[in-house]
């Protein structure tokens, strides 16, 4: 900014100074070719952006037991509610509630459940991955082959396990993911650390003597990150996705904090009346959320690998 | 080779036992085992009494010794609901899973090689296009809700298949199949095509990835200068050689189709090992949990066992670095 006053000042110059092509410019510009990803990108925007503002757009809070009434119950959608005050634009649940605020208010739950277990997972994963290839040796045997143990069983069965022995409660959910996903972030960051290990700047940081914890984290950690957010973007997805399949089953989150997945479970056995809005609608809306997180995730991948470079 | 057979028995031997150290740990030391195993009725007498004839006065390594011996002689304890030794329990489910798996690995190759060869040999075409954002979908969807949907298309409103269960079943070897009957087919259908969707999009990639490496190699272009037909060239050349690496890792992935019955399971009411196990979960039937974990821990650890033996036997380097 204090340049273009600096210029103005001076004789002005014949044409405007050519943009600076700084790393993050070419990243924005790059991911910006593929409309999908674009698209994607709007869409989990307006997803959280509507999490996060849900008590003041919905029309009611599904979790007021005041506001709900019971002879609402299981309308089809575009119905008006009792009072004729507004309209279940799709449908109610078989309390009388309202879907859309029901739905709205179940991203809240789903995305952070989904995100917080990726940031926990994240911040574990990478600080171990970052270890093992760094100390090498004892340390990188006992971390990798911890980490071949867990990515060889299931996440669901993984999962399931540890549901099994905690009990249901969104903590223990959180926790469960954590443990099934840790694994991928240590060994992605891993691979890339190792690389990097053998660069000038980590011998020449090594020279002036910094204390490992400032090599480790200042030097290789930033170096290792493009591989890193591609993982991340992906394990949300899978996250949300395994905590709402996980709820469905009754392991997950309890009645009182509905995720989309529980929303989808409440519907079921009213599903084979033919009243399809109560599992339908929160299904197209965790639908819409993975895909859109995965659209982005793709062209991250695309972008951020320097194998695919032109 | 020998040597690395027992290395790699050892291996699997040694993971197994610190399996069971984690569920023994996460079962009887996370939760109380006093509290599940005695009648919350029984007086302060009678628990101690119970409490010693259950050896939960002992110290944890010698209850954790008692627990692994029993499991080596096939007593997991008997389920609180259903009064049957667990590993039994287990083992009546274990066909019914095993169909399902089966079958739905089945529909996997059956759907996913033609469309996977096509997406292949002709990479730019719309219908590759189509394919290829249908297999992404595919990994995106959330099974479960898949299934549902299936259930209120096929069997609410077209009304074509039945929404739940196996449906009548024949006894042949002692076990009961379902798929012997026509009956038996129609239940299996949607479960066996909602558990396979995941596996349809992965068979998909893979075969796509091997025919477009394929058709770059040399012999392929030596079968068509000697003037082979195309479909000759596809079918014995391209096709052979692809199956290799799709087959390997479908039958790999036949533990996870296994463990992620447990979602089909649940959704269309299959009466096999997932559904048994959800609905132990739900009632704190531990040893049927238990079995359940360490059924299924062995067979995770077996199938890899398998993968590795195969591997070392179809190619020599595997069976270097072993040594």
């Amino acid at each position: 900014m204090s340049t273009t006053t600096a210029n103005s000042a001076a004789p002005a110059p014949a044409t405007p100074a050519p943009k600076v092509e700084t790393p993050f410019r070419r990243f924005v510009s790059e991911f910006a070719e593929s409309k999908l990803a674009l698209f994607g990108l709007a869409v989990i925007t307006l997803i959280a952006l509507i999490a996060l503002f849900a008590p003041w757009l919905t029309p009611q809070n599904p979790y007021d037991l005041a506001q709900l009434d019971i002879l609402d119950g299981r309308l089809e959608p575009g119905t008006r509610n009792g009072l004729d005050t507004f309209t279940y634009w799709l449908g109610t649940d078989d309390q009388g509630r309202d879907m859309l605020s029901g739905i709205m208010y179940g991203l809240r739950i789903s995305l952070t459940v989904g995100g917080g277990s990726a940031i926990i997972a994240c911040t574990i994963g990478a600080t171990l991955g970052l270890l093992a290839a760094y100390a090498g040796g004892k340390t990188d045997t006992v971390i990798m082959r911890l980490v071949d143990l867990q990515l060889s069983f299931p996440s669901i069965l993984a999962a399931l396990m540890i549901l099994a022995f905690l009990g249901k409660g969104v903590m223990n959910v959180v926790l469960a993911l954590v443990i099934v996903e840790w694994a991928y972030y240590a060994r992605t960051v891993r691979g890339t650390a190792l690389v990097e290990r053998g660069r000038e700047y980590i011998e020449a940081a090594q020279c002036l003597a910094l204390p490992t914890r400032r090599i480790i984290f200042r030097h290789l950690l930033p170096n290792c990150l493009p591989p890193l957010i591609v993982v991340a973007t992906m394990q949300v997805a899978r996250a949300i996705a395994l905590e709402a399949t996980l709820s469905f089953l009754g392991l997950g989150v309890p009645i009182t904090e509905p995720s989309l997945g529980l929303l989808i479970s409440n519907g079921y056995e009213y599903m084979l009346s033919g009243k399809y809005w109560i599992s339908f609608y929160p299904g197209i809306a965790l639908l819409v959320t993975i895909v859109s997180i995965n659209l982005v995730g793709d062209q991250l991948r695309d972008v951020l690998n320097p194998r695919l470079k032109k | 080779m020998a040597v690395y057979l027992l290395r790699r028995l050892l291996q699997s031997a040694l993971v197994m036992l610190a399996m069971s150290v984690i569920v023994f740990i996460g079962i009887y030391a996370i939760g109380n085992p006093v509290e599940i195993l005695i009648s919350p009725e029984a007086d302060q007498m009678e628990r101690e009494r119970a409490i010693r004839a259950l050896g939960l006065d002992l110290p944890l390594w010698m209850q954790y010794l008692s627990f692994l011996k029993n499991a080596l002689q096939g007593d997991l304890g008997r389920s609180f609901v259903f009064n049957e030794p667990a590993l039994q329990l287990i083992l009546q489910r274990m066909p019914a899973t095993l169909e399902l798996a089966f079958g739905a690995t089945f529909i996997a190759l059956l759907v996913g090689l033609p469309l996977g060869l096509y997406a292949g040999l002709k990479p730019n075409s719309f219908g590759a296009k189509t394919v290829m954002a249908g297999s992404i979908l595919g990994f995106s969807l959330p099974t479960f809700w898949v299934g549902l949907m299936m259930i209120m298309v096929f069997a609410v409103q077209l009304g074509w298949l039945p929404s739940t269960g196996r449906g009548q079943t024949v006894e042949v070897l002692g076990l009961r199949w379902s798929f012997l009957t026509w009956d038996g087919l129609q239940h299996l259908i949607m479960p066996a095509m909602n558990l396979a969707l995941f596996k349809i999009s992965l068979v998909i990639r893979l075969t796509r990835a091997g025919v477009r490496e394929t058709m770059l190699m040399d012999y392929v272009k030596f079968a068509r200068a000697k003037g082979l037909s195309p479909a000759r060239v596809t079918y014995v050349h391209v096709f052979k050689n692809i199956l290799i690496p799709v087959v390997t890792v479908v039958g790999l992935e036949l533990g996870s189709t296994i463990a992620f019955s447990v979602v089909t399971e649940s959704v269309f009411a299959w009466p096999g090992m997932g559904k048994l196990i959800i609905d132990s979960i739900n009632v704190l039937d531990r040893p049927v949990i238990v079995a359940y974990l360490m059924m299924i821990v062995l067979m995770f650890i077996t199938i890899n066992l398998l993968v590795d033996l195969a591997y070392s036997a179809l190619d020599p380097r595997v069976r270097l670095e072993g040594k």
